[in-house]
């Protein structure tokens, strides 16, 4: 393990890190989002430091390109308001971080119980892992899964379609319909 | 790079968006918190994937991409209806399911 890999990762990982914590305490919710976008282009370049280079690339345009812009449309739309700092549940949050606390904790001694998996993941890439050999998969194996998930994108949009139409303009056409 | 780096790390986001989730109250946020989570485990999914040499993990997190932003559309969606019937996105104020 070379001390140029260390740091690599050490830099992503602080990135990472951080702004997922930005992320996490930025009042604002467009804060947020830029927090998030940065956490995301992190993550897709330690996917390309792996051998991902095809995941990496879907991470970028997907996750952090149209995903994303989704949400700044929606925060826009709605208004990235700071919502008034009143805990409805009062003790909500310390019970919160303590769960969140616990949970990381549970991890942390599963791994330690579990052992560690032992070995490296060498940064190399090389001939693993071609957008060549995804795509032979993908179309050989997973093809059933392939055929369903465009399914699931298209009921997706409908259903975004749907519950976003505004309800009353099918009754203002039909009031319309019926005059005539 | 040790496989035990990249399962910390990965525990770390997971653990940041569940704090997200039940902490913050802007649903938007509850979302974006919901999506660090979906990146966590792909990050596990292809540090295991390049650790074995086996392009399967890869694969599954093409498809967890898929699904995450189809119901990225409909969540959104379903806020944006929300906002309209009760003109708040407090996710405090949406203790009933009549609008």
């Amino acid at each position: 393990m070379s001390i140029g890999a260390i740091i690599v990762f050490g830099v992503m990982g602080f990135v990472v890190v951080a702004s997922a914590v930005g992320m996490l305490i930025s009042r604002n919710a467009i804060y947020s989002a830029m927090f998030l976008v940065l956490n995301f282009l992190t993550v897709g370049f330690m996917y390309l430091s792996l051998g991902a280079a095809f995941i990496a690339l879907a991470q970028v345009t997907v996750y952090a390109g149209s995903i994303m812009v989704l949400f700044l449309f929606v925060i826009m739309l709605l208004g990235g308001e700071q919502l008034p700092f009143i805990d409805a549940l009062r003790g909500q949050r310390m019970v919160g971080v303590l769960i969140g606390i616990a949970f990381l904790a549970e991890i942390v001694l599963y791994v330690v119980l579990r052992g560690d998996p032992g070995g490296g993941i060498s940064l190399t890439g090389g001939t693993f892992a071609t957008p060549a050999a995804i795509g032979m998969l993908l179309f050989n194996k997973y093809l059933l899964a392939f055929e369903i998930t465009s399914v699931l994108l298209l009921s997706a949009v409908i259903g975004a379609i749907f519950l976003t139409r505004s309800a009353k303009q099918p009754r203002d056409e039909a009031a319309q319909l019926n005059k005539e | 790079m040790p496989m035990v780096y990249y399962l910390g790390l990965s525990a770390f986001m997971f653990v940041i968006g569940i704090l997200g989730m039940i902490i913050r109250r802007n649903p938007l946020v509850v979302f974006m918190s919901l999506e660090l989570m979906f990146n966590a485990a792909n990050l596990v999914f292809v540090s295991f994937a390049s650790y074995h040499k086996v392009l399967d993990g890869e694969l599954f997190v093409f498809f967890v991409m898929t699904t995450a932003a189809s119901e990225v559309a409909v969540g959104l969606a379903l806020m944006v209806a929300i906002f309209r019937a009760k003109k708040t996105i407090d996710i405090d104020q949406m203790s009933s399911l009549k609008g």
